[in-house]
């Protein structure tokens, strides 16, 4: 018996019983739908957690000033010292090192930012021109903070896009000036508006150069130093390099943390796949289910049509081909199943993107693989029984119908 | 062509033992037009379903062309059932969901022929048969007759070289019990062997060798008049 037709008469007889048919396709596409929805939303979840580390800036190293100790009570505190002060010397001295392309000092404050009548509390971040780089944010209008030396405290600011609306609503600000605290500074440049990332709204930040916000807060210490790493592999050496470098500086005291977003970003990623692949697992238990249904049924149709089977075997057709008849079915049943599977459970991941559009819903190649391979082996592996008893039955007795 | 030796053929009912077939002794030669009669019960079914490798001897010997058949495992005997036999049961055995034309065309699917072929060749037969706008009907829309004639197409469409028919009348009237009967006899000028299971001894004597059974025995073998030869 030719493959075409052992296809077509399988489907044939999938057809003869419409309402049997379009029920355990169901069965199985809700099994298939269930995977790829869940695993959808689960990938959804883990790709917005990355995509929230990765607008911080990519390969990024913070160095924070403290010892953070995971048990135990601090060196500084059993000596009575506090740390010193990460100074902005310190900050410069960290790019003596290869692995790092370019460093940012953050320095954070809160002043009153005032124009004319108009005047609000506001964040300040006192840094440098690195800072746009390593932190991708983007310029609206005009100029983010001039390079050039860190001491310098020229009075410019660039603001948030937030602020910028409030203070000037939709007219000019670059080139006008506004007041911080005591001071008055020219507005150099608009942030482009970014929304919320990890926390900090870039809208409602007004950001200075370093040296000025140190005068206007009157301290030496920075808050971070944000360090970019030349490239990925370099992270490491970086972050060993730059604990090195301060702890040359600060006479050999370990009084500062070097953390790497890499390694907060791998620990999120490792726990929101493992949780995508455990409910994907859930939802494939439904497929087990709906395998046990098509052997059900498939039993079902054995006896159902037990005198086809023998006549077949009276027409001259071996074991072996009713075998075959009967795998076909269950490979049609859960093939078409699965494919109705994977458009429902698409269907459904697009509804979901609409509802939470932050998430980025998308199911992944792998658990769509899975769900229909795992449709596919359901199928056949619980059509082996039915198979096989059709195939055994004895032709007298099927043509009798016993 | 055919012969059978010493053939028995056990079933088992509950604890009891059931002789279906007692120690048959018979030999068919091609071309043969031949008739078992006996009251139910008797074997001649069984000894039709053993004809046509549906049943095997308990113990005994089955002798195809000289070749026992109990020497060929499950595809084998299929290949012979396929190709060299050929069978038209008392209830059709249509196939529901499939047309005439389907059902004559099922014996050439499972052998493999291509698709051409068998469009041309169940052509013919539907012509032959006068079945030609009946094709596209399913079975429950043929009356008897016709679905018996489909039936008869769907046995010969592997030209095989016996053709078995159990009680082929038997759920006919007479009038159209005799036109398939003249249409199974027809196929004698083709050289077909033609085996008949019925207790109408009208039929019955229409063969040109008849074979009485009972309780699984062959009580008697004679040949009749009819013979053209």
């Amino acid at each position: 018996m030719k493959l075409a037709d052992t296809i077509q008469f399988a489907s044939g007889s999938l057809r003869g019983s419409p309402t049997r048919t379009l029920l355990m396709m169901l069965a199985m596409s809700i099994g298939v739908a269930a995977v790829v929805v869940l695993t959808a939303l689960g990938e959804g979840a883990r790709r917005y957690v990355i995509d929230q580390f990765s607008s911080l800036g990519t390969n990024l190293v913070i160095v924070l000033p403290g010892r953070t100790e995971t048990a135990g009570v601090g060196p500084g505190l059993m000596s009575g010292q506090t740390p010193r002060d990460i100074t902005l010397d310190d900050a410069e001295a960290l790019l003596r090192s290869r692995a790092i392309k370019r460093i940012a000092p953050l320095t954070v404050g809160s002043a009153t930012i005032s124009r004319g009548a108009l005047n609000r509390e506001v964040v300040v971040a006192g840094s440098s021109s690195d800072m746009l780089g390593i932190r991708h944010m983007s310029i609206a209008v005009g100029s983010f903070l001039p390079p050039g030396d860190l001491h310098d405290s020229a009075s410019v600011c660039v603001l948030g896009n937030a602020i910028k609306r409030e203070l000037f609503g939709n007219g000019q600000a670059v080139g006008q000036s506004v007041r911080i605290g005591d001071r008055r500074f020219r507005v150099i440049g608009v942030l482009a508006s970014q929304g919320e990332s990890m926390g900090m709204r870039t809208d409602d930040l007004v950001i200075i150069p370093v040296a000025t916000a140190h005068q206007l807060f009157n301290t030496t210490s920075l808050f971070r130093v944000l360090i970019e790493a030349k490239n990925r592999d370099a992270i490491a050496t970086a972050v060993s390099e730059a604990e090195k470098i301060m702890v040359q500086r600060h006479s050999g005291e370990r009084d500062v943390t070097v953390i790497t977003q890499d390694a907060v970003l791998q620990t999120f990623d490792r726990i929101l796949t493992a949780l995508t692949m455990a409910v994907g697992g859930i939802a494939a238990i439904s497929l087990a289910v709906a395998g046990v249904l098509i052997m059900n049924v498939m039993l079902i149709a054995v006896a159902q049509r037990i005198k086809e089977i023998g006549l077949l075997k009276a027409l001259g057709a071996p074991g072996k081909q009713i075998r075959h008849l009967f795998f076909a079915e269950a490979v049609l049943l859960s093939g078409v199943g699965s494919v109705a599977g994977l458009v429902l459970g698409y269907v459904g991941s697009f509804i979901i993107g609409k509802v939470y559009p932050m998430l980025p819903v998308s199911p992944p190649w792998w658990a769509v693989l899975a769900a229909t391979l795992t449709a596919l082996g359901t199928g056949v592996l619980f059509s082996v029984w039915p198979a096989r008893r059709a195939a055994k039955l004895d032709p007298v007795a099927a043509l009798a119908g016993k | 062509m055919i012969e059978l030796q010493n053939v028995c053929r056990t079933f088992t009912v509950g604890d009891q033992q059931v002789a279906a077939l007692r120690d048959i002794d018979l030999r068919l030669d091609a071309g043969e037009y031949i008739s078992i009669m006996g009251p139910s019960g008797s074997g001649k079914s069984t000894m039709l379903n053993m004809l046509g490798l549906l049943d095997r001897p308990t113990t005994g010997t089955y002798l195809l062309d000289g070749g026992k058949v109990s020497d060929l495992n499950d595809e084998q005997q299929a290949r012979v059932r396929r190709e060299k036999v050929g069978f038209v049961f008392q209830s059709f055995h249509l196939v529901p969901r499939l047309t005439a034309a389907q059902n004559v065309e099922l014996p050439m699917i499972l052998a493999g022929i291509p698709a051409e072929e068998r469009k041309a060749r169940v052509q013919v037969l539907m012509k032959n048969y006068g079945l030609t706008d009946r094709a596209d009907h399913k079975p429950d829309q043929l009356s008897g007759g016709q679905r018996q004639r489909v039936a008869i197409a769907r046995a010969t469409v592997m030209n095989p070289t016996v053709l078995l028919a159990d009680e082929p009348t038997g759920n006919l009237d007479r009038n159209t019990g005799w036109e398939v009967l003249r249409l199974l006899e027809g196929l004698l000028e083709q050289g077909i062997t033609l085996v008949v299971v019925t207790h109408d001894a009208e039929i019955g004597a229409r063969a040109h060798r008849c074979i009485h059974m009972l309780d699984g025995r062959i009580l008697s073998d004679e040949s009749l008049q009819n013979d053209p030869k």
